[in-house]
């Protein structure tokens, strides 16, 4: 699975966080890091982060 | 599984109900009806971006999962009837949809004032063609605003306007502070002062009396006498329930639908009611059936309510409410139930002229915790939240 963040959107809500800590973090200045290409075993969690993005910046692929 | 699923209402809870039906194993039909023309879309904006004119249209569309790629979309359709003991629901155009699970998720619209005066140039805020209509008469040279309400939509909609350049805003509410019934005083007094500072005027402790001006809106008259010169007048004075078309099968529908702690509608095992309109026991805090207006609760409700409607008896729903609000250039950010804790409130850091995190505590414990401020002070509440989801529940 492919995860893509339109980080223009991103406004640092945090939401997906909470959701899957192990694909989205954010750094000691508040703002998102996310790993692009996590396993699928975690697509559940991700279609949740995805879900609570209040921006709805996230993204699925493949 | 076969059969059919019906999704009464097409905005965010209904798509997360379908969504959440498909992930909860559901295979068979779900048909989804909504009266508005749209694909379902984000509402938030509208009193923000998409009033400010920085976000179109296709940016609030929902992007819905690959698994609802074959559910059936009747939009434009309203339901206008229900016999739940028949499993079935009757729509605008004439048809009926017969069901063996049925989602209310038909949500809220605006309450109106009621006083006297013309209706032309008073507005809501709910859908997108309110916040079209809004934007273009806020956009006219000079023109003067008065919004009727001081909570959250009130408030972010004076702070959209004063970012639009409009030079006169003026809130008016009944209330002392803004916000005061969900926050209490100490973020109600911090809030004021920022609206002020940023050009917002109150008009608090004080009601609608009438609207002045024969086809159009000219003024609003208070109850004290005041008179406020208006172009543009915004109603934010909280919503109904769209729960008519259920009417006649003996539910409780004084505030929303009422459910259990499952989210079951009237008892019945084939009903069930997510987002904004349903009226539920939060197992978290005090079994009092409360609706939850917060942009999470679609998600959160969704979630449990489609396993139930697929026969799992999953624990009692118990939901941690979460509410953002922007404003200026400001975020407030809730997790919690702060109106729970009112009577108690502590800061536990920074300074409510600055950036500060306040929480809320019900019998010596911690129920909410509310950032106001830039992004440290979110973060600093985000930190708390962990604490909260952990605490047993609190019985009244
Ligand atoms: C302007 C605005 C700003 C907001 N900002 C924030 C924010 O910053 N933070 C936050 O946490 N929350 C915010 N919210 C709250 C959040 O958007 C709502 O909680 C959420 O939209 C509720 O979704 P829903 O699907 O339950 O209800 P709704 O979005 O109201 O959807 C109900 C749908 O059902 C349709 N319908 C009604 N009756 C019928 C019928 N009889 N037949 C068919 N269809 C019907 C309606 O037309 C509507 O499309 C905001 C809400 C608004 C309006």
């Amino acid at each position: 699975m492919k995860v893509v963040v339109d980080m223009n959107k991103c406004q640092d809500h945090g939401q997906c966080v909470f959701a899957a800590p192990d694909v989205f973090q954010l750094d000691e200045n508040g703002r998102l890091a996310y790993v692009d290409d996590p396993d699928d075993a975690l697509l559940d969690e991700v279609e949740e982060a995805a879900d609570v993005c209040p921006l709805q910046a996230i993204r699925i692929e493949g | 599984m076969t059969g059919r699923m019906v999704v009464a209402g097409a905005s965010m809870a209904g798509l997360r109900a379908a969504e959440q039906l498909r992930s909860a194993g559901w295979t068979g039909a779900i048909t989804l009806v909504g009266d508005e023309p749209h694909m379902p879309y984000n509402r938030p904006p509208l009193s923000k971006e998409v009033l400010a004119g920085k976000a179109p249209f296709e940016s609030l569309a929902f992007r819905p999962r690959a698994s609802v790629a074959d559910v059936e979309w009747r939009l434009g359709t309203k339901v206008v009837a229900s016999r739940l003991a028949e499993r079935a629901v009757v729509l605008d155009d004439g048809s009926e949809l017969s069901y063996d699970g049925l989602v209310v998720a038909t949500g809220m619209r605006p309450r109106r004032l009621g006083c006297p005066g013309p209706l032309a140039g008073r507005h809501t805020v709910r859908t997108l063609a309110d916040a079209q209509g809004l934007r273009e008469e806020l956009t006219r040279p000079g023109v003067r605003v008065v919004v009727v309400g001081a909570g959250f939509i009130g408030c972010e909609v004076a702070a959209t306007a004063v970012g639009l350049g409009v030079a006169e805003v003026t809130v008016v509410d009944p209330l002392p502070l803004p916000m005061v019934g969900p926050l209490g005083e100490l973020l109600g007094r911090a809030l004021l002062r920022r609206h002020e500072e940023r050009g917002v005027r109150f008009a608090l402790g004080t009601g609608v009396a009438r609207f002045e001006g024969e086809d159009r809106v000219t003024g609003v008259v208070l109850g004290d006498g005041t008179v406020l010169p208006a172009d543009v007048v915004v109603e934010s004075v909280g919503s109904l329930a769209n729960t008519e078309w259920l009417d006649g099968n003996g539910l409780d529908l004084t505030d929303g639908v009422l459910t259990d702690g499952r989210l079951r509608v009237g008892g019945r095992p084939d009903v069930v009611a997510v987002g904004d309109v349903a009226r539920f026991p939060n197992a978290r805090y005090d079994g009092v059936p409360r609706r939850v207006e917060h942009w999470s609760i679609p998600t959160d409700t969704a979630k449990h309510a489609a396993k139930v409607l697929t026969g799992a008896e999953p624990a009692p729903f118990a939901p941690l409410p979460t509410f953002w609000s922007d404003q200026h250039d400001f975020r407030l950010q809730s997790f919690g139930a702060p109106a729970l804790g009112r009577d108690d409130v502590r800061v536990l850091d920074g300074d409510p002229a600055a950036d500060v995190l306040v929480g809320y505590h019900h019998a010596g414990r911690l129920v909410g915790v509310v950032a106001l401020g830039g992004p440290a002070a979110v973060s600093a509440a985000a930190r708390y939240r962990a604490e909260l989801l952990q605490q047993p529940a609190l019985t009244a």
